[in-house]
């Protein structure tokens, strides 16, 4: 439940980690996206430490974490906690507002976002976050162009299903 | 082969397995029939398969199998499978992968596409994962889009453009040009991609940053614009317009006007808007604030701004919200160099930040706590401190200990309490502590001899309590050893151990035996216990005794002392007591000890300028007609009325026209009643100071030379130099320094004297010597000055040696001192002509 964002600037790699608090799916990976190249193995290992750090701190704690060298922000939204790693010079509290925008734009997408909605349909999830961060940096501070974006390519997506349904039928 | 399942049944059938086994066979499972699909080249299939291998590859599981079919799916022309296709792509090719040849291919036809959702699909994945060889081969493509109309495409496009300057710096030229155009932009999209793109371009090479000065004007109308504009629904975030471009303009801005003054200056008003005018109940005000803090710290931005974005700092480590008090804290660390007094305003709230719960703010508030540790106020942070060390987790204690160390060295008051210190620490986190803490407190004790019985003492009571921290009792032990003798005397203020020399012995020997001792330590405790030999009188057997035992031991080291020391009792006795003397002090390696380390004297440092050499006085019976030679010349010639050298002082009167310019020297005309003073005599008092050099003892003891000749008031001087010492009193000060001359002032003056003694002494760092030196110095009339003969003419190379110079000045009036320097001298045959004013001498001469 991991979605590596990578903000701005270099190197950042901002992650942002979703993670379920129910006990036995507890600090499980639901989206990840990373903007900087590292191994397989690096990915895993760095997810899980964030998730190991950041479901032990207390509700009451500040929301930055500083692991290696970046840090991470986090914030829990009902069962998920949502991670990015940005850089040390980045600005934390505009990060958060970062991650409130992109779960704003799920809830409106999905009418009042869920885990489960993030689980069963995690490549919408990823659209999302495609058409309001690129390569780490926010691209768009409009929420209506976002969603306006997301549905034209939804659209775009039926029309084209039909008509290879329609195909296949010989209809078209 | 029948349909696969839909992705939606297999996240189900993967969320109800019920152990991890369970999971891992229904996804081997899967992962087969996908492959067979893979490998049948099924079409229609292609695009859920790919989307059920990224759920798995979420779940931690390979899935790289998957790479061309996400290739395969980019080049199918039906938009689901080029979704998908690019979102697997993103996900499972990283930069590193060799496909991207491939990649490449399918992104230039896709960045053509008629369909701006393809091309945005491509640019989208160009942006996050391209590599430096994409990145030549598509930044021409990328260029055209960030020309066109389509703001959905240059966006996006900007942000690609990030990406490939980022791998690739020398693309940034393809770049350039089209940024005008988009820092001018009205769509939001694109203007927040534009600022990073420029923000990225100064980032990657500093060189381009004067060339985007020029669009400071631009960002400071753009920032303007959304600091006053109304409520726009679009951009809103609870009342703030677009903090997101906000926040990257201010960014920009600061990397703009670092260091520049003119463009900071461009700035100020737009800082102190946003500073004032942003609403800062929310967060999101708050990250503006913050930013806007960042770029006023960091440009050269006037004075009233900076005090502002102190107090809104001061604010925010007040706020309630966690978050705002870490960016605090990290706010103070980054600035503390820039404004360490105002810093320094909040030290009790930080020190409180020492005591939260969280890690976070903990470990900024204890960094931010060392920077700001200075001699006035180290002994109340280093009891904070020392708190903090007892109770801070694990992973900070040693970073705790070495800077608890460094600013002891730096900062102590005194020996004894920096002897202190360093033991509390020993005792509190002894193995927390770097290796080289052990010889350096070692040192701190042989140097200070005084000491040594008051450090035994301490260290052997923290030993009684716990031997199990090792560098402590590696001190410990060495000390004990060493002035073991100490152990016994009665110190004046510390209850007394009442010791006996088996009590000293007993703890000894349970270093010695003690598991948690180390080898080393060990070591350290047998040499103690050899050289309490020489020191004690009654537990002789004793010591013999636990020499014996380690002539058997299995560690080769603490063998070798055993025996050897063992033979030393046996068969040399008579050299024993020689060979065990105390050691000699320690030699540091490090440069000589900072003066702070000793006694802080009440006194300010004395000045370096010890006395005056002998040689001096031979010369000093010539000077009157030097002196008044080169005033002249210094002056500017002997017609003018003032001299020009001193503009400080009042106009001249008309009496005093007379041309000499002596009257800077000896005309004390201060009631304008002075008639023109015979020119050799410049002493002569005029009536309205008749005590000048009266009160001056030092230069007339006698009081009664007031009328004598010039001459026999040099006589009268020259004695007392020999005996005087310029080490008392006053600060001494560099006067002067240019071009590898260095002019420095000693002072000297008798409590209730008017009159005090400046040594002049020049030094010369060039390589070559100067020549022909001539130091001379001009008052204010208020003031009487006398120029004594130098000690040289030349200023040795290198600062191998000096010219010395006495200059006498009287100050009846008791004005603050000022004073006009003309140096002359030849490098190289070639005249140098330098003056100085100064004005900062120490207050009460």
């Amino acid at each position: 439940m991991v979605v590596n964002v990578k903000d701005s600037m270099i190197t950042t790699s901002v992650e942002a980690t979703l993670s379920t608090r129910d006990d036995r799916r507890q600090g499980k990976l639901r989206l990840q996206k990373w903007y900087t190249a590292s191994s397989q193995k690096e990915k895993k290992k760095i997810t899980r430490d964030l998730i190991t750090t950041v479901l032990a701190r207390k509700p009451k704690m500040c929301s930055f974490l500083e692991y290696k060298d970046m840090k991470v922000v986090y914030k829990r939204y009902a069962s998920l906690y949502f991670c990015v790693g940005v850089e040390k010079d980045d600005n934390e509290l505009l990060t958060l507002e970062i991650i409130h925008r992109y779960v704003e734009l799920l809830d409106k997408y999905f009418g009042s976002v869920c885990e489960l909605d993030i689980i069963f349909n995690f490549e919408k999830a990823y659209f999302m976050l495609d058409e309001l961060i690129l390569g780490g940096e926010i691209q768009e501070t409009s929420k209506k162009n976002v969603l306006k974006a997301i549905s034209a390519q939804d659209l775009l997506q039926e029309e084209s299903e039909l008509r290879s349904a329609l195909e296949e039928m010989g209809l078209a | 082969m029948p349909a696969p399942g839909k992705l939606r049944d297999l996240i189900r059938t993967i969320r109800a397995a019920r152990t991890a086994a369970d999971e891992r066979s229904v996804i081997s499972k899967e992962c087969a029939s996908i492959r067979d699909s893979f490998r049948e080249e099924d079409n229609d299939f292609r695009c859920r398969n790919v989307a059920k291998l990224l759920y798995i590859h979420m779940l931690g599981y390979p899935a790289h199998f998957g790479q061309l079919e996400c290739l395969k799916l980019i080049a199918s022309p039906k938009f689901t499978d080029k979704r998908i296709g690019y979102l697997g792509a993103m996900l499972l090719l990283d930069e590193r992968q060799d496909v991207h040849l491939l990649v490449t291919n399918s992104l230039k036809n896709d960045l053509s596409h008629t369909n701006q959702f393809v091309v945005g699909l491509a640019l989208c994945s160009l942006g996050n994962i391209c590599s430096q060889e994409m990145s030549r081969d598509l930044a021409g493509e990328v260029e055209k889009l960030l020309k066109s109309t389509n703001s959905y495409l240059r966006k996006k496009a900007a942000l690609c453009a990030v990406r490939i300057v980022r791998k690739v710096p020398e693309l940034m030229e393809v770049f350039v040009p089209t940024t005008r155009s988009l820092l001018t932009e009205r769509n939001h999209g694109v203007l927040v991609c534009g600022v990073s793109l420029v923000t990225e371009m100064c980032r990657v090479n500093p060189e381009t940053l004067s060339h985007f000065r020029r669009h400071v004007p631009t960002l400071v109308k753009t920032l303007k614009n959304l600091v006053m504009s109304g409520y726009s629904p679009e951009h809103d975030v609870s009342g703030i317009s677009d903090p997101f471009i906000q926040v990257k303009v201010l960014r920009l801005l600061r990397m703009l006007g670092k260091d520049e003054e003119s463009v900071s200056e461009q700035m100020n008003d737009v800082l102190a808007q946003v500073a004032t005018n942003t609403e800062t109940s929310k967060n999101v005000g708050n990250a503006i604030l913050y930013e806007t803090v960042l770029t006023i710290m960091d440009t050269k931005s006037e004075s009233g701004l900076r005090v502002l974005a102190i107090n809104i700092l001061g604010r925010f480590l007040l706020n309630n919200d966690k978050n705002i008090r870490y960016v605090a804290l990290n706010t103070l660390l980054k600035t503390v160099h820039a404004d360490y007094n105002a810093v320094q305003r909040h030290r009790t709230t930080i020190l409180d930040c020492l005591k939260d719960p969280d890690i976070s703010i903990r470990r900024r508030a204890m960094e931010l706590s060392f920077a700001l540790i200075n001699a006035s106020n180290i002994r109340g942070m280093m009891k904070e401190l020392l708190t903090f060390l007892v109770k801070t987790d694990v992973e900070f204690k040693s970073y705790v200990t070495s800077n608890i160390f460094l600013a002891a060295e730096k900062h102590s008051p005194n020996k004894r309490w920096h002897i202190d210190t360093m033991m509390k620490v020993l005792t509190t986190a002894g193995n927390f502590v770097r290796d080289d803490t052990v010889p350096s407190l070692i040192h701190l004790v042989s140097t200070s001899s005084e000491l040594q019985g008051y450090a035994v003492q301490r260290l052997f009571k923290a030993m009684q309590n716990d031997i199990s921290q090792q560098p402590l009792v590696q001190v410990g032990s060495w000390c004990c050893g060493e002035y073991g003798d100490q152990l016994f005397v009665e110190s004046e203020e510390d209850e007394a151990l009442n010791l006996t020399e088996n009590d000293v012995l007993d703890v000894l020997e349970s270093i010695l035996y003690s598991t948690h001792s180390t080898p080393t330590t060990k070591e350290y405790a047998l040499t103690a216990v050899m050289k309490l030999s020489t020191r004690f009188t009654v537990t002789m057997e004793r010591i013999k005794n636990i020499i014996n035992q380690f002539e058997v031991n299995m560690d080769v080291e603490l063998q070798q002392r055993g025996v050897e020391f063992g033979s030393l009792f046996k068969n040399h006795d008579s050299m024993r007591s020689a060979l065990l003397e105390k050691m000699p002090v320690m030699e540091s390696k490090l440069a000589p000890e900072p003066v702070t380390n000793g006694e802080v004297s009440t006194q300010p440092t004395p000045p370096t300028q010890p006395v005056i050499e002998t040689k001096e006085v031979v010369v000093e019976q010539k000077p009157p007609k030097q002196a008044s030679e080169t005033l002249l010349d210094l002056l500017g010639g002997g017609s003018q009325p003032e001299p020009t050298l001193a503009p400080v002082q009042p106009p001249a009167p008309a009496a005093s026209s007379g041309g000499d310019l002596l009257d800077l020297l000896g005309g004390l005309d201060l009631g304008s009643t002075n008639a023109g003073p015979p020119p050799m005599n410049m002493m002569a008092p005029s009536p309205a100071v008749p005590n000048l050099l009266d009160g001056g003892g030092l230069l007339n003891p006698a009081g009664g030379g007031m009328q004598a000749p010039l001459q026999m008031n040099h006589e009268q001087i020259a004695p007392q130099n020999q005996n005087q010492d310029f080490s008392s009193g006053f600060p001494s000060m560099t006067a002067f320094e240019n071009n590898g001359l260095k002019v420095t002032f000693a002072f000297d003056k008798a409590p209730g004297n008017h009159v005090v003694s400046i040594m002049v002494t020049a030094t010369n760092s060039l390589a070559i010597p100067m020549t022909d030196f001539v130091f001379q110095a001009a008052v204010p009339k208020t003031f009487q000055l006398q120029l004594q003969s130098p000690s040289g003419n030349i200023v040795p190379p290198n600062n191998s040696g000096t010219v010395n110079q006495e200059v006498k000045v009287a100050n009846p009036q008791q004005q603050p001192l000022r004073m006009r320097l003309k140096l002359m001298y030849k490098v190289n045959g070639a005249p140098v002509n330098e003056q100085g004013e100064v004005n900062s001498f120490p207050p009460g001469l």
